[in-house]
């Protein structure tokens, strides 16, 4: 029986792999989750098979409720809210590593060996730090929480000081692993840690925030296969962790900041720069909006987290439709921190029914631009700040931008002229080629729907 | 070093360069159904739940381990439901109008 066990393990872990491998292009993707289904299935099944379980009453109960809970969550939650459904599932998957590692401590007292106790003690620090950092993230997802920074003076060393007791006490523990009473100390600051460091994140930070626990959450369920001596746990949290760090990675390199500016960086706290002089820009209505989109051969749509806000997604498909039935070219540029999560925009768009191959990454749109005619900028901002590539005392300085300035002209959907997350002024607003459309997304771009209905359809030239 | 931490060790950072390598091809278009299906699979921590709960060990670790169940369960089902809807939206051409899943 224990070789079958080994046997289905081992497949558990190829299917994670290969589930990760085809999900790298949209056509193989539905395959990779059956693949991982499968393996979770099989790896399940085997688990209950083993001679260890005995009574099988309180697992039941628990698998029918999350089968009950999970269910419902999975059909019904509206792509809207995935990221704040993902906070949660970050919650949920710390909770149940922090949760194992307590009561593994507690019941391999008091023999319990120094190399498990570590890796119970990783398991612990980041389980329960995962824990309250996602429920604070997805507070502010949710709108519970105020989505700006929460900073106060000496945060950072009130933060890192609490951090390394946290470490302190694991170090304790790896070295006399008896001393029980350090337990609940260790899981109360480890949520505490949690809470501090993700209180002072705003929101456009969240797509590496996220990631990041994405990535913390992979390493305790690593360390939960090293504390329980098993492989499959280990490649599982071995994939997920890399997976977060990886995006964390590019998120941070999408926006030109480092983890550590990131995590203690405070951006976004408060704006940077008062209000500046008011310098002159031109602002358009929907009818005009409608002629100009209309007369170009070339458009670039570029969404943003207003967009998302907005839920005004499906009347920009409807917008993006109506121009291609006249005869425009259609694309949709995506910066990879667009929104709050990392991909945030292509879902939403997606789900709005705009096919993929619409959808351009920075990369690849960049060279473009000088070739649009018009770019429509939806409640995106510091995303498409030339101070990026030319202010060297700006805040957001070697951030890659979508040059959206390079375009012949350039249509802003904005509910006003205040700054962006980063709290400067965005001078693409003020240049002769940007005209400002001014009004809550959804329904400005819904007007230019309802003007582009009553133009007549272009011949094709 | 023991024998369990040795193996533990080569199969953790073998694991992390494999999950590096395969991740970094998915492109950015599938970043939100990658993270939603990491995290399915990180779920697999169920089944240390299941050890711990069904063990016998006693009120305490068996409550903890089916609180711990019943986490990784939600996440794993909802994780899969939800990544494969998502990955249902990424087409080339539109659907029949309609919006709804079919």
């Amino acid at each position: 029986m224990g070789v079958l066990i080994s046997v289905a393990y081992l497949f558990a872990g190829v299917s994670f792999v290969l589930a990760l491998k085809w999900l790298s292009h949209p056509t193989t993707a539905r395959r990779g989750v059956r693949t991982g289904e499968v393996g979770m299935a099989v790896a399940v099944v085997a688990t209950l098979a083993n001679a260890e379980i005995v009574d099988v009453r309180w697992i039941a109960v628990a698998l029918v409720l999350g089968v009950a809970a999970g269910v419902p969550l999975g059909l019904l939650v509206p792509m809207t809210a995935v990221p704040q459904r993902t906070a949660i599932s970050h919650a949920f998957g710390a909770l149940a590593a922090g949760l194992v590692g307590v009561a593994e401590y507690t019941l391999r007292q008091p023999a319990l060996e120094r190399f498990t106790m570590a890796a119970l003690g990783i398991e612990m620090l980041l389980g329960f730090l995962t824990v309250a950092g996602s429920m604070v993230a997805f507070g502010k997802l949710q709108g519970v929480l105020r989505d700006r920074a929460w900073t106060y003076t000496g945060q950072n060393a009130v933060n890192l000081t609490m951090l390394a007791a946290a470490m302190v006490l694991v170090v304790l523990l790896v070295i006399e692993p008896s001393r029980t009473v350090l337990l609940a100390p260790l899981v109360v600051l480890s949520l505490a840690v949690g809470v501090m460091l993700v209180i002072r994140i705003g929101g456009a930070d969240m797509p590496t925030v996220i990631s990041l626990l994405n990535g913390y959450a992979g390493l305790a369920a690593a360390a939960m296969g090293f504390a329980l001596d098993n492989r499959l746990l280990i490649v599982a949290g071995a994939l997920d962790g890399s997976s977060g760090f990886l995006l964390s990675v590019i998120m941070c390199r999408a926006m030109n900041r480092s983890f550590t500016n990131v995590l203690f960086g405070g951006f976004g706290a408060e704006p940077t720069r008062d209000a500046t002089e008011r310098r002159p820009y031109r602002q358009v209505g929907p009818e005009e909006t409608a002629m100009i989109l209309d007369a170009a051969q070339h458009v670039i749509v570029i969404p943003g987290y207003g967009m998302a806000a907005a839920q005004a997604q499906h009347v920009v498909r409807d917008l993006s439709e109506l121009l291609r039935a006249h005869g425009v070219d259609v694309r949709f540029a995506i910066h990879p921190v667009a929104g709050r999560m990392p991909g945030h925009m292509n879902v939403l768009l997606a789900e709005a029914n705009v096919p993929y191959d619409q959808l351009f990454d920075l990369e690849q749109i960049n060279p473009e631009f000088p070739r649009a005619d018009a770019v429509l900028v939806v409640g995106a901002n510091d995303v498409v700040n030339p101070a990026a590539r030319t202010d060297t005392h700006s805040p957001i300085y070697g951030m890659p931008i979508l040059d959206a300035d390079r375009a012949r002209t350039v249509i802003v959907v904005k509910r006003s002229m205040r700054a962006g997350f980063a709290g400067v002024d965005n001078d693409l607003f003020y240049l002769d080629k940007t005209q400002m459309l001014f009004g809550d997304a959804k329904s400005v771009i819904g007007q230019v729907v309802e003007e582009l209905k009553r133009l007549p359809a272009r011949t094709a030239v | 070093m023991s024998r369990a931490l040795e193996v533990g060790l080569y199969v953790f950072v073998l694991a992390s360069f494999l999950g590096f390598t395969v991740i970094s091809r998915v492109p950015g278009l599938l970043h939100t159904p990658l993270m939603s299906l990491t995290n399915a699979i990180s779920a697999i921590s169920l089944i240390g739940s299941l050890l711990l709960a069904g063990s016998g060990h006693g009120g305490f670790a068996t409550a903890l381990g089916a609180i711990a169940v019943f986490a990784s369960t939600t996440n794993a089902v909802s994780g899969f439901i939800l990544t494969d809807r998502m990955l249902r939206l990424f087409r080339l051409r539109r659907a029949p109008s309609s919006g709804d899943d079919p």
